[in-house]
C-alpha cells in the first residue's frame, strides 16, 4: 500500500474502507518498530481504501521485497504459500477461481484426475472411509512361499512411514548445522524419517538420541563405520551409488540384516539407466534418485525434468517385471504438496524434500548461506521449538493436501497411487487429442 | 424476443395444488440499459493524468477534453479529482485535443497506472477487469480507443490462445437485428417445456452463504430481464427469490441444504450438482465464519460451523442410480427440465453420454479452472482438465454416439467474455454458464478473500449484512443487465463478421477458429 502527501485526515480509510482494520492498527504497528512492515504485508489487496480515499491518494503496488523472493523455480508464490502453511498447518484456501497460467513447464504440465459418479468403491475426503497415506520402504518379494501353512523363510525388512515423504539432507548450498536437530525432531514428531549425513557434526551420542528409528544415515564409504549400538537402532540407511555398491550392501547386510538399505543415485545423464540397472540386483531394496534442486537432470545442457525421468525409470521397471519389488524414492524439485502427488503418479513410491522445510522457517532462498553472510531469516539462531513447529505444520498441510487430491480421485491408498498415470492428464497429450486434431502440428 | 413466460393456467394439473396455492406473482424487470457508475469514489483507471503546481487553471484542458476527464467545479480553488476512467490514454496523442501537449504550462503528464500490475492476474487481466467494469457501467462494448485488451487473458493457453478466423469481409451481409442469439434448453421432445433463453448463457450456482442475498437477487432480476436463468447454488431457496421462480434453477447437491419438494416444484429447471470446477471431487465447503444466523437458518444447520457437502452422492454409484435421481426430480416436478452438473475428469465424455442416456436435458460441464467460491488452491490449480479440452471431447463423443441433438451441452469454468462464450460454442457447447464475470461486474477485484472471516470486502460474496449493504439490488441488477447487453452486442458482432444468422450455427464450428500455437495444418471439418 502506498500513498501520496496531502492526506485530509478524514479517516475514511481507518473507519470505513478497510474491513480488515489494517489502517486502524497503523499506530500500533508503528509503536513497535520491529513490526512496522507488517502493516504493509497484512494488506489483503481489496482496493477498498484505494477506491474510497476522499482525496484519491492511496494506491496499491507490488511489494518489491515480495518480487525478490526465491528464484525462477522457487517462485515468490511458492515461498509465500509455504510460509502460510508453516504458520497455520492449513491447506491454502482462496476464492475467485484459479488465477495462474493455463499450464507451464515441469509439474505444471499435468493435472490430476477426479472421479465423477461411476466408480462404486470410492468415497470423498469427508466420507466414511479412511484414506491411507502410509507407504512401505524396502524390497517386497513378488510372491510368498508357505510351508506347513506358515510363511517360509524370512521376509525382507520393511519400514513403514505414515506419509510418502522423507526429509532429505541439506543441499550443499543451504547447509546450516543448527538445523540438524530440528529436522530430526520434526521427523520424530511426524513419524517420518530424516536422512542424516553421517558426518553431521550436530549428531551426537546415542544417549542424546535414544530414538534412531526416525533417522536414516547417509553412509560415506570412505568414513569409518558407525558404531554398532547406533546402527542397531536404525531401520534405514542410505549409500551413495558406486561401482562397489553391491559389495557394500552385502557386507552391511551380513551384520545388520534388518536394516533397509537405499542406494542414492544422482539423476545425471546416466542416472535413469543406472537406476534401472541396479533394480535388477537382488541386493538392492530401495533406489533413491535425486535430481537437482529445481528437479532437473544434473549437468545436462537440455535437462529433462524429474517427472519425465521418473516415468522412464518406472516404466522400464514395470517392463522388466521389477517394479513391485523395488522402492523408488524421488527427490529434487519437490516444492509443493501437489508435486508430491504428481511425482508419485509418475512412478515414485515416495519423495524426499529439504528446501520446503528450510523455507518453512522463513528462508527467502537468498542463497547467502555462507560463513560471514547475514541470514535474513536468522536461521543460525532459530528457536528449536519454533523450527520444529513450523516444519511439522508444513508437513501436516502437505499431508492434508495429498488427501484432498487422493480423495478427489477416489483413491484410498497412497501405495496404489504409484505409477497410476491413468489418474493424471498430461498437457502434451490433451493438446494433441484436442487441438492437434483440429489445428495440426504444435509449433 | 422469444419467451417462455409461464401461463398460470398451464401449470394446473401439472403442479400439486399446494404448490400452486403458494405461488407468488412473478416480477417483471425491464431490459433497459442505463448508466450504472462505479459505487466507489475513485475509479481505477488504466492511465493517470497528473497535474503539477505549474497549472494556472486556465481551463483549456476542460474545454479540450471531449470525454470530460478534467473536472473544474465552480467555487473551488483547485481542480477536482479527474475522471481518469474516462481518459483514453496515449490513443489521444494523435488528436488535436490531447491535453498533455496542448497545456500552455506543460503542467500535465500522463503515466500508466502502476496499480495495473496489482489488479488482476493471468486469467483475468487488469484490462479485462476494467473492460468488464466499463461494460457494466455503460451497457456497451468499450470503445477501441480505451485500449483495453480484453478479448483474451494472459494465461498462455486454452481460450487465450484461440482466435476467430474472421474473413476480411462478412460472407453475407446480415443486419445485427436479424441475428438470433437464443438457444433451446430442451431437445428431448419428451413433452416438457421447450424452454428457450434469449442469450446463450445463464448465471451459475452461487449459494446464499457464498454470496449475499443482494447479489443473488441482482442475478435473479437480471435473469428475468434477459429471459434467461440464475441458479440458487446449494444453499437453500430464499423466500425473496420466489418472485423470480420462473427464471431460477434450483440445485440439488450432496448436502441437500434447503432442498424440499416445494422448492423443486417451484422452478422450471432443477440442477443436480455432482461436482464443481472450483473443487472437483471434493464436494462443497462453506467456512464457519460465513455460516451466519440467516445462513444457518436457511440451511437448517448449526450456526458458525463449517458446512460440507460431502462428495460424492452416496445414492449414485452408476448411471442407473443417476437415472433414479433424474426420475425422482421428474416425478416431483412434472414440468421441470433436469440439468446434470459435472466436472471434467479424464472420462468426462463417458460421464456425459451416461447422463444423456439417463435422461438429463442439460449436461453442464464445469471445467477445472472455474469456480467463484472458496476452494483449496491445490484443487483449483490441479484437479480436472480445463474446460477448453472438455468441450470438444464431449461434443465429439456425443456426436459419435448419435445423441448430440438430444441434449443441451453447457460449459462453464473460466468463461470471462463474449469472446470466450463464442469460442466455447465454436468448440461444441450450446451455451455457457457464467459466474465470476458477474461478480466482476458488481465490483469484484479478485482479491480472493471470498472465504475469509466476514467474507468479501467488496460486499459481494459475503453474508455479513454490513458488508452486503455496500450495494443495492437495483444497482447490481443494472450493472448485470448492462454487462449482458454489452456481451450480446459483442456476440452479435462476432456472428455478423462470420456471416452467421444464429448462434446455433456457430456450434462446433472449429473451422472458424485458429490456435496461435499450431501450424494450422489439419484439415477442418464443419
Amino acid at each position: 500500500m502506498d500513498w501520496r502527501e496531502d492526506c485530509a485526515r478524514c479517516h475514511n480509510c481507518v473507519k470505513k474502507a478497510c474491513v480488515y482494520d489494517r489502517h486502524r492498527q497503523e499506530t500500533e504497528y508503528i509503536r513497535n518498530l520491529s513490526d512496522v512492515n507488517a502493516l504493509f504485508f497484512d494488506c489483503m489487496g481489496c482496493f477498498s481504501c484505494v477506491q474510497n480515499c476522499t482525496k484519491g491518494l492511496l494506491g496499491l503496488v507490488v511489494n518489491p521485497a515480495y518480487e525478490r523472493l526465491g528464484n525462477s523455480y522457487w517462485t515468490p508464490e511458492i515461498i509465500q504459500t509455504t510460509w502460510m502453511q508453516a504458520e497455520t498447518a492449513k491447506i491454502p484456501v482462496s476464492g475467485a477461481g484459479y488465477r495462474g497460467p493455463f499450464s507451464g513447464p515441469g509439474f505444471d504440465s499435468m493435472w490430476t484426475d477426479m472421479s465423477e459418479i461411476v466408480r462404486p468403491t470410492r468415497d470423498g475426503i469427508h466420507g466414511r472411509e479412511y484414506i491411507s497415506t502410509a507407504v512401505d520402504i524396502g524390497r517386497k518379494p513378488s510372491f510368498l512361499t508357505f510351508e506347513c501353512e506358515r510363511l517360509a523363510g524370512k521376509h525382507p525388512p520393511l519400514v513403514s512411514i505414515p506419509m510418502p515423504l522423507i526429509i532429505d539432507m541439506d543441499s550443499p548450498q543451504h547447509t546450516l548445522p543448527a538445523l540438524g536437530p530440528i529436522l530430526r525432531e520434526t521427523a520424530r514428531r511426524t513419524g517420518l524419517i530424516a536422512i542424516v549425513n553421517q558426518h553431521d557434526g550436530s549428531f551426537t551420542r546415542d544417549d542424546r538420541e535414544p530414538d534412531l528409528s526416525h533417522v536414516a544415515f547417509h553412509l560415506d564409504p570412505k568414513a569409518p563405520p558407525l558404531p554398532k549400538e547406533v546402527l542397531d537402532k536404525t531401520k534405514l540407511v542410505e549409500m551413495p551409488d558406486s561401482l562397489d555398491v553391491l559389495e557394500r550392501i552385502r557386507k552391511l547386510k551380513t551384520t545388520y540384516p534388518d536394516i533397509v538399505i537405499s542406494v542414492r543415485i544422482a539423476l545425471d545423464s546416466n542416472g535413469c539407466k543406472r537406476a534401472i540397472e541396479l533394480a535388477d540386483f537382488q541386493e538392492v531394496e530401495v533406489i533413491h534418485v535425486a535430481a537437482d534442486l529445481n528437479g532437473n537432470e544434473i549437468g545436462a545442457q537440455n535437462p529433462r525434468f524429474i517427472k519425465d525421468m521418473i516415468r522412464e525409470i518406472h516404466t522400464s521397471l514395470v517392463e522388466n517385471g521389477r517394479r513391485d519389488e523395488i522402492t523408488l524414492i524421488a527427490g529434487g524439485g519437490i516444492a509443493l504438496a501437489e508435486h508430491m502427488a504428481k511425482v508419485i503418479i509418475c512412478g515414485a513410491d515416495l519423495v524426499t524434500i529439504n528446501l520446503p522445510l528450510l523455507i518453512a522457517l522463513e528462508c527467502q532462498l537468498c542463497d547467502r548461506c555462507r560463513p560471514g553472510m547475514l541470514c535474513p531469516a536468522k536461521l543460525e539462531r532459530i528457536d528449536f521449538e519454533y523450527g520444529v513447529g513450523r516444519m511439522t505444520n508444513l508437513i501436516a498441510a502437505w499431508h492434508d493436501q495429498l488427501i484432498e487430491v487422493m480423495g478427489a480421485m477416489g483413491m484410498r491408498e497412497a501405495r496404489r497411487l504409484r505409477g497410476d498415470v491413468g489418474r493424471a492428464m498430461f498437457f502434451e497429450q490433451l493438446e494433441e487429442e484436442t487441438f492437434g486434431k483440429l489445428f495440426g502440428t504444435r509449433r | 424476443m422469444a419467451s417462455f413466460s409461464v401461463q398460470e393456467d398451464s401449470l394446473k394439473g401439472i403442479l400439486p395444488e399446494k404448490t400452486l396455492q403458494t405461488r407468488v406473482p412473478q416480477k417483471k424487470v425491464a431490459r433497459v440499459v442505463k448508466p450504472a457508475p462505479s459505487r466507489y469514489r475513485n475509479s481505477i483507471a488504466k492511465y493517470i493524468v497528473r497535474r503539477s503546481s505549474d497549472c494556472i487553471r486556465c481551463g483549456k484542458c476542460v474545454q479540450l477534453c471531449p470525454y470530460g476527464v478534467h473536472v473544474d467545479k465552480s467555487g473551488y480553488k483547485y481542480f477536482a479529482e479527474p475522471r481518469l476512467d474516462l481518459c483514453i490514454g496515449p490513443a489521444c496523442e494523435k488528436t488535436n485535443h490531447y491535453c498533455i501537449a496542448q497545456c500552455p504550462q506543460r503542467a500535465l503528464r500522463m503515466v500508466e497506472n502502476p496499480m495495473m500490475q496489482v489488479l488482476g492476474d493471468y486469467r483475468w487481466t487488469a484490462d479485462m477487469i476494467l473492460a468488464t467494469w466499463k461494460m457494466a457501467e455503460t451497457g456497451d462494448i468499450p470503445a477501441p480507443q480505451y485500449g483495453y485488451e480484453y478479448h483474451c487473458g494472459n494465461s498462455g493457453g486454452g481460450f487465450d490462445k484461440l482466435r476467430f478466423r474472421f474473413p476480411d469481409k462478412p460472407p453475407v451481409e446480415i443486419d445485427g437485428d436479424d441475428i438470433d442469439t437464443s438457444i433451446e434448453l430442451n431437445r428431448r421432445n419428451d413433452g416438457r417445456p421447450r424452454i428457450r433463453i434469449d442469450v446463450p448463457w445463464y448465471g451459475g450456482g452461487m449459494s446464499f452463504g457464498s454470496v449475499s442475498n443482494i447479489t443473488q437477487l441482482a442475478k435473479a432480476s437480471t435473469a428475468v430481464a434477459w429471459n434467461t436463468f440464475t441458479c440458487t447454488g446449494e444453499g437453500g431457496y430464499m423466500e425473496r427469490l420466489r418472485p423470480y421462480d420462473d427464471h431460477v434453477i434450483t440445485q440439488v447437491a450432496t448436502g441437500l441444504f434447503g432442498v424440499r419438494e416445494e422448492t423443486i416444484q417451484r422452478v422450471p429447471i432443477v440442477e443436480f450438482k455432482y461436482a464443481q470446477g472450483a473443487k472437483p471431487g471434493l464436494g462443497g465447503h462453506l467456512l464457519g465464519d460465513k455460516n451466519t444466523i440467516s445462513v444457518s437458518k436457511m440451511r437448517e444447520a448449526v450456526l458458525g460451523i463449517s458446512l460440507f457437502s460431502p462428495f460424492p452422492f452416496h445414492s449414485v454409484y452408476s448411471i442407473e442410480d443417476h437415472m433414479k435421481h433424474l426420475d425422482w426430480i421428474k416425478h416431483v416436478n412434472r414440468r421441470a427440465l433436469v440439468s446434470t452438473k459435472v466436472s471434467t475428469p479424464t472420462d468426462v465424455d463417458m460421464v456425459a453420454v451416461g447422463s444423456c442416456a439417463a435422461g438429463t436435458h442439460i449436461v453442464h460441464l464445469d471445467g477445472g479452472y472455474g469456480g467463484t467460491g472458496a476452494a483449496p488452491d491445490i484443487a483449483k490449480k490441479n484437479i480436472a482438465m480445463p474446460i477448453e479440452y472438455a468441450i470438444g471431447k464431449v461434443h465429439a463423443f456425443l456426436e459419435a454416439e448419435g445423441v448430440r441433438d438430444t441434449v443441451t451441452l453447457i460449459a462453464s469454468g473460466g468463461i470471462r467474455t463474449a469472446h470466450d462464450i463464442a469460442k466455447a460454442i465454436a468448440l461444441g457447447a450450446d451455451g455457457v454458464v457464467v459466474g465470476t464475470a458477474e461478480l466482476i461486474a458488481l465490483g469484484c477485484v479478485r482479491c480472493t478473500r471470498c472465504e475469509s472471516g466476514r467474507g468479501c470486502p467488496r460486499g459481494i460474496a459475503t453474508t455479513d449484512p454490513e458488508l452486503a449493504a455496500q450495494m443495492t439490488v437495483e444497482w447490481g441488477t443494472q450493472r448485470l443487465i448492462n454487462l449482458y447487453s454489452a456481451w450480446r452486442k459483442e456476440l452479435v458482432q462476432i456472428l455478423r463478421r462470420l456471416g452467421l444468422r444464429s448462434v446455433k450455427e456457430l456450434r462446433g464450428r472449429t473451422d472458424l477458429l485458429m490456435h496461435l500455437d499450431y501450424s494450422d495444418s489439419a484439415e477442418h471439418k464443419t
